[in-house]
């Protein structure tokens, strides 16, 4: 570890102390504003509300239809998060460990995903959807969420697992493991840090996205949180308090799972292995 | 339980030849060494072997078996690496346990073997343990707990002490050496330290640049090493090479330079008729340089005097490095109570009897 003088310390500290404010703030006055009338957000936006009204919570729920926003968000979330866990971890695999002709090219072309973002591709995915016959299904929009993750979360996988020590594989295939066997008893337990992080930024990034399940679900019955919440923006007006109790509603679940997992965040898991 | 067999194996990295014509008979039972400086080849034959590389040519035998095509798993080998490799999610219990589970052993089976092997390695305590919370030692064992337990044909060491320091290397050395006594399975260890070599092989293999140079005891390839490498390497501290015309007086032939002269002995003479008036390299080792006060039985006929440049006393010897002119620095290792002072000028014999004329141009040995 580093030693820190006690100025650089306390300039650190300060940073990190402003930042945090300036993080919190937003989730407090949404929480407080979650619990006010329309009238009240606007004559004391930041004060305490006047009572906690329960019942926004209770008109949301129903206006909005959140019960079964939550179901698809939460089915969505979760089966397109493993999918993208086991394909771009396996890419991540061979691309990290087996040499094959056109293994760069073939890299290159699956990270480019990084820099093109995938709404630029809407019209061919909508079009590809139709003619497979997925579209307003909810295992189109997870076949689309897996796709789209898979170059950040190959590009992380593939440079955890080039870390892992070589040996160790070498003495698993000595042991008589097979390469499926490799990969799932050794190399995966040992890239579960690389697999949380990959897991909670594709978490958040799809539990929160609008713009597909906009474009490629149409029934009420599939519609994911994003989508039923946008009913408080109305043409003519916002409903900002019930507006607020919804996004609240929809950030806790996001901000639980990252409370969850960041313990999976344990650094030197490879530690011990060697030397 | 088995020889293995290597004919003529190569291992090519693109143009890199790193293994070239390799062929070795190992007896069954027999614990041979693999020893050269790094990038000789030595650890990529030990991986041709297991089979976690192909040979670019050549065959490779276990038993009687062929086993070119077949995968490391099939081989019937365990392998214990330098940095250990152990699994670092799974405690000491899976670790050593990993291989026989692959294999389907009934897990009665498995429990008695693996419980009966970490006590043989004095681990028995760990079992529960992650590789993280052992020392160097502990993992060490669990690699080799973990190499035991399978009960395979061949053992392959690819330098398992080096990780080790240096006291707790003897002792496990040591351990190695009774572990193969009492198991009796044909061992193929991997090192780049001579001392190593010497002390644990029934016979070594000393490499170069991927080609064989010898292979033979520890005692033979110390004493008639075929070559200067060979001659250079083995032997700590290593041989003194000095660079002398052959001259011949009367009769007699002498290495001289300079600032010395030594005598060749008559029966050894007669090998280096054709090396009169051209310069040869001639090798003597450290302890067949005394000082003329204190000579042992040496050949009167090598004296020469060189100063005292520096004197390290280990306490069981003195490693005395002698400069003669400004021409070549020696190493004489001497009686520890020899009276020696920094900066004297002294008289030394060169014991010719045991020392060593390589050829110039090829360096192979000439006696």
């Amino acid at each position: 570890m580093f030693k820190l003088r006690p100025f650089s310390k306390g300039l650190i500290y300060l940073i990190l102390i402003i930042y945090s404010i300036g993080v919190f703030i937003p989730f407090l006055t949404l929480g407080l504003n979650s619990f006010k009338s329309l009238r009240e957000i606007f004559l004391t936006p930041f004060s305490l509300p006047s009572y906690f009204r329960i019942e926004n919570y209770a008109a949301t729920w129903k206006q909005a239809n959140l019960l079964i926003a939550y179901i698809n968000s939460f089915t969505i979330s979760i089966v397109s998060i493993f999918g993208i866990l086991l394909t771009s971890s396996m890419i991540a695999y061979i691309l990290a460990r087996y040499d094959f002709p056109f293994r760069r090219i073939l890299y290159l072309y699956i990270i480019s995903g990084l820099v093109l973002p995938a709404r630029l591709a809407i019209i061919p995915i909508y079009l590809l959807l139709r003619d497979l016959a997925l579209l307003d299904t909810r295992i189109g929009l997870i076949l689309v969420y897996i796709a789209t993750g898979i170059p950040f979360s190959v590009f992380i996988l593939k440079h955890f697992m080039e870390a892992v020590p070589v040996e160790i594989e070498d003495s698993a295939r000595i042991d008589g493991a097979s390469p499926w066997k490799i990969y799932s008893l050794i190399i995966l337990p040992l890239c579960r840090p690389a697999l949380v992080v990959v897991g909670i930024f594709n978490f958040v990034a799809i539990w929160n996205d609008f713009f597909f399940p906009l474009i490629l679900i149409n029934s009420r019955s599939k519609e994911t949180i994003p989508l039923a919440i946008s009913v408080f923006f109305g043409e003519y007006a916002n409903q900002w308090h019930l507006l607020s109790t919804a996004l609240w509603m929809a950030t806790f679940p996001a901000l639980l799972m990252f409370a969850i997992l960041s313990k999976q965040f344990i650094s030197g898991m490879t530690q011990g292995a060697i030397k | 339980m088995a020889k293995v067999l290597l004919k003529g194996v190569s291992k090519e990295f693109g143009k890199v030849i790193a293994v070239k014509d390799f062929t070795l008979d190992i007896k069954d039972g027999e614990f041979i060494i693999l020893v050269g400086p790094s990038g000789c080849g030595k650890t990529t034959t030990l991986r041709t072997i297991a089979g976690l590389e192909e040979a670019s040519a050549g065959e490779i035998y276990i038993g009687d078996k062929l086993v070119n095509d077949v995968p490391p798993k099939n081989r019937d080998i365990a392998m214990v690496f330098q940095n250990y490799a152990l699994y670092p999610h799974m405690n000491v219990y899976k670790n050593m346990s990993f291989g026989l589970r692959l294999r389907k052993v009934p897990k009665p089976e498995i429990n008695k073997i693996v419980r009966r092997t970490a006590d043989l390695l004095g681990i028995g305590e760990l079992l529960d343990r992650k590789p993280k919370e052992l020392s160097g030692g502990q993992r060490q064992r669990v690699a080799l707990g973990r190499a035991i337990v399978r009960d395979p044909r061949v053992f392959l060491f690819d330098e398992p002490l080096s990780n080790l320091d240096a006291k707790l290397r003897i002792a496990m050395r040591a351990e190695l050496l009774d572990l193969h006594q009492r198991l009796k399975t044909t061992t193929i260890y991997v090192t780049h330290d001579q001392l190593e070599a010497m002390t644990m092989g029934d016979r070594i293999v000393i490499m170069n640049e991927g080609v064989i140079q010898q292979v033979d005891t520890p005692q033979v390839v110390y004493d008639h090493p075929v070559n200067r490498y060979v001659a250079g390497f083995i032997g700590s501290p290593s041989m003194n090479f000095l660079s002398p015309t052959i001259v011949k007086e009367n009769g007699n032939f002498y290495a001289a330079d300079k600032d010395y002269k030594l005598k060749i002995p008559g029966d050894k003479a007669k090998l280096l008729k054709d090396y009169v008036d051209k310069e040869v390299v001639l090798g003597v080792r450290p302890e067949h340089i005394d000082t003329k006060a204190t000579k042992r039985d040496h050949d009167p006929g090598g004296v020469f005097s060189a100063s005292i440049w520096v004197v390290e006393t280990l306490g069981s010897e003195k490693l005395v490095h002698i400069r003669s002119g400004e021409k070549y620095t020696l190493i004489a290792r001497l009686d520890p109570h020899a009276d020696i002072k920094t900066g004297e000028t002294v008289e030394f014999v060169a014991n010719m009897n045991l020392s060593h004329v390589f050829d110039k141009e090829t360096e192979e040995i000439v006696f």
